[in-house]
């Protein structure tokens, strides 16, 4: 072979390898790439934490210039940061499942609210996003931190789905304004009020996450 | 560390993880060990080419893999099979692709899948697999050359056996 006719044949053959495997690259990633192993549970969370720390020493520097910030205990931290982290690992968990996304369906959405509402042991509402765009996929009961956790799913016409995780407050958790975390490519914006604590997790564009939080928020407000 | 640094990263690990090992589960395993390994060994990684210290640290962990013979494409393979003439380019799918790359040794699939998965140089998958460029070259060469024998339907002479 000429060196000429040897350079196309070795493009032809990177081209073939590149049909065969490149769909790959846009398979979804499973779950466990991002949270098979405890250790990096515990360095998501310090991610969070850091996170969460940068955001509160910005606030306050923004405040007070040159005032002396005092990092958040440890114990505070994990408390604050095990909601958005519970949260993510859920909506990683169930939202790339195909045929079993949710346990109750949307079409049984009377069914589902009053199941959660039971087990969790207060009135829930689902909030409707089809103003953003998202559609309620129906719901499931988790284990949370304290006693059982609600999660509910929602689509848009893409296929892109959002969970809301919605728990009881941990003891000890103070009320909290929004606040935003991120976990693995998970986009968490997370709050607790005097009844629940309630995380979006999407794997979409934080401005437009934050947005939704928003909507959720007043849809909720007693 | 920041894992998410690693993340972008992990769709490029699968992709050729799945071109060398074959087969999705395994593939999987062996990005999910790599991926473990560099959350362990973030440390040790030196601001550079962080793409590069990811192969590099799968292709250790592919050895050892291949050393606990949990990955052994080779020796279950039907050399008939292999043989069998693609009729045309047209038709070429991935299984007839995967079933080619089998007959590859598994030192000689690394550094093609480098060069025409990842657009690697030579000094590039000489410093992701710890070998000498020249070491490349031919491997590559070698590597091509069964490649091109095997999707012609070619017999494949060389022995399929993975040394020990």
């Amino acid at each position: 072979m000429t060196e000429d006719e040897d350079r196309m044949a070795n493009a032809d053959q990177n081209a073939i390898l590149r049909r065969s495997f490149d769909p790959v690259l846009t398979e979804p990633i499973p779950a466990r790439m991002y949270l098979r192993t405890p250790r990096w549970i515990d360095q998501a969370r310090v991610a969070a934490y850091v996170a969460i720390g940068v955001a509160f020493g910005i606030g306050i520097g923004l405040a007070i210039p040159y005032a002396g910030v005092m990092p958040p205990s440890p114990a505070m931290v994990a408390a604050a940061s095990a909601l958005p982290v519970r949260a993510a690992r859920a909506h990683l968990v169930y939202s790339p499942e195909v045929r079993h996304p949710v346990e109750v369906a949307a079409n049984e959405k009377d069914h589902l609210v009053k199941w959660l509402s039971k087990r969790l042991d207060r009135p829930l509402k689902v909030p409707t996003l089809s103003g953003e765009g998202f559609e309620l996929l129906g719901g499931r009961l988790l284990p949370g931190n304290d006693g059982p956790a609600a999660q509910f799913m929602y689509q848009d016409a893409s296929g892109k789905r959002l969970t809301l995780y919605v728990a009881r407050p941990h003891r000890g958790d103070k009320l909290t304004a929004f606040r935003f975390a991120q976990e693995g490519g998970v986009q968490v914006f997370y709050w607790i009020d005097d009844d629940c604590s309630y995380a979006i997790s999407g794997e979409i564009d934080k401005s437009q996450l934050s947005r939704i939080a928003t909507v959720i928020y007043k849809q909720l407000e007693p | 560390m920041d894992y998410n640094l690693i993340v972008p990263y992990i769709p490029n690990l699968r992709r050729y993880a799945r071109a060398l090992v074959g087969d999705r589960e395994g593939a999987d395993d062996l990005v999910q060990d790599t991926l473990e390994r560099a959350v362990r060994k973030f440390h040790l990684w030196r601001p550079g080419d962080l793409r590069a210290w990811l192969f590099s640290i799968m292709h250790n962990v592919f050895v050892n893999q291949l050393k606990a013979r949990r990955i052994a494409p080779e020796v279950d393979i039907d050399e008939a099979s292999i043989a069998a003439p693609i009729p045309s380019a047209t038709a070429i799918d991935v299984g007839d692709v995967e079933r080619a790359l089998c007959v590859l040794a598994p030192e000689q699939r690394e550094v093609l899948l480098l060069v025409a998965l990842e657009d690697m140089t030579y000094a590039d998958v000489s410093r992701a697999l710890g070998i000498p460029i020249g070491t490349v070259m031919s491997r590559l060469s070698r590597g091509r050359e069964r490649l091109r024998r095997a999707m012609n339907g070619d017999p494949v002479t060389t022995s399929l056996r993975i040394v020990q």
